[in-house]
């Protein structure tokens, strides 16, 4: 059997480890976030969210997801 | 003509702002917001927990389309990192009125005015419509405006420390020096600061911690509504003159 090859990320701070070639928008919609009320940064960079389909993510990519929560 | 709260063009209802920060629970929150009347609430931008996918979310409690969301730099000490933040607000959904708050001091929380003035340039010639928290300077808050800035926010004391507004005289040559939407932001502590601030000539009062943390946050949110209408009106107004000795309120004449 053909051994799957992972890749690992982080993820607002956390390592994670995924299937290679896999996109962000996999990731989001793995992740079960609600792509509307986020926004998304790639290697300190926003990404737009329209692109987030054609995005293959690679080894050592650090991605943040924030969002909106209480504050003064 | 119905005397409204105008900044960057938009009109408000209310000239009370409210943070969404410091409540026990989303519901006690959104429940706080909609009896202060407010039309426009300050939010943190945060890491979404991807481990906790049940955690409640603001937008699920207060509506986007039906209060503003204004986006905050809170927690932010240089210009860079609020940059990100509100970047990042507007990829949310297109947020373009934000708040600029770039701290210098994590004891007092004064803003650094240095990097806030840089911010507010970097942000307005982005697109950005930026309410400036500052410092009760005016030779700042001239800075501010002559950069672009779409409000100027002025503390009234340090964040969260309840103290009311401490230099009256700094924020009345400010009201005089700027046609900018002038709102009293931290330092508010119960509702006559706020009758105080508008008073003063200011358009408008941001509150968080004096409403979230009051022993009956839902009582002191209607407080603040109703002390920021009172403080309007009494400025609209026109106060009477100050006098150092007494003037009889009745008639001398026909005295028995």
């Amino acid at each position: 059997m053909k051994k799957i090859k992972k890749i690992k990320i982080k993820v607002n701070g956390k390592i994670l480890l995924i299937v290679d070639k896999i996109t962000l928008a996999e990731l989001i919609s793995n992740l079960q976030i609600p792509l509307r009320k986020v926004a998304l940064e790639l290697n300190r960079e926003i990404i737009d969210k329209k692109k987030i389909k054609k995005l293959k993510l690679k080894n050592n990519d650090v991605i943040e997801i924030v969002h909106f929560i209480g504050g003064g | 003509m119905k005397d409204n709260l105008v900044v960057a063009k938009k009109k408000f209802n209310s000239r009370l702002i409210v943070g969404t920060g410091k409540y026990k629970n989303m519901s006690e929150c959104a429940k706080a917001i909609k009896l202060s009347g407010a039309d426009i609430v300050t939010v943190a931008v945060r890491r979404v927990n991807i481990s906790n996918k049940k955690k409640p979310l603001l937008m699920d409690y207060l509506d986007p389309k039906k209060i503003t969301y204004l986006p905050n730099t809170a927690g932010c000490f240089t210009s860079d990192d609020a940059l990100r933040t509100l970047r990042l607000a507007r990829e949310i959904g297109g947020w373009k009125l934000v708040k600029l708050e770039v701290l210098g001091d994590k004891k007092n929380l004064f803003p650094d005015m240095i990097e806030t003035l840089k911010s507010t340039e970097v942000l307005t010639k982005e697109g950005f419509s930026v309410m400036v928290y500052c410092n009760d300077d005016p030779l700042m808050a001239k800075r501010l405006e002559n950069v672009g800035a779409s409000a100027i926010m002025p503390l009234a004391a340090p964040i969260g420390s309840g103290l009311g507004i401490l230099n009256k005289v700094n924020i009345k040559i400010i009201r005089k020096q700027t046609k900018l939407p002038l709102i009293i932001d931290a330092g508010i502590g119960q509702a006559s600061d706020a009758t105080i601030a508008m008073e003063l000539g200011c358009d408008g009062v941001l509150v968080n911690t004096a409403i979230a943390k009051a022993k009956k946050p839902f009582e002191m949110a209607k407080a603040f509504k109703n002390a920021v209408i009172a403080g309007r009106m009494s400025y609209l107004s026109g106060r009477i003159e100050k006098s150092l000795m007494g003037n009889p309120t009745s008639p001398i004449k026909g005295i028995i």
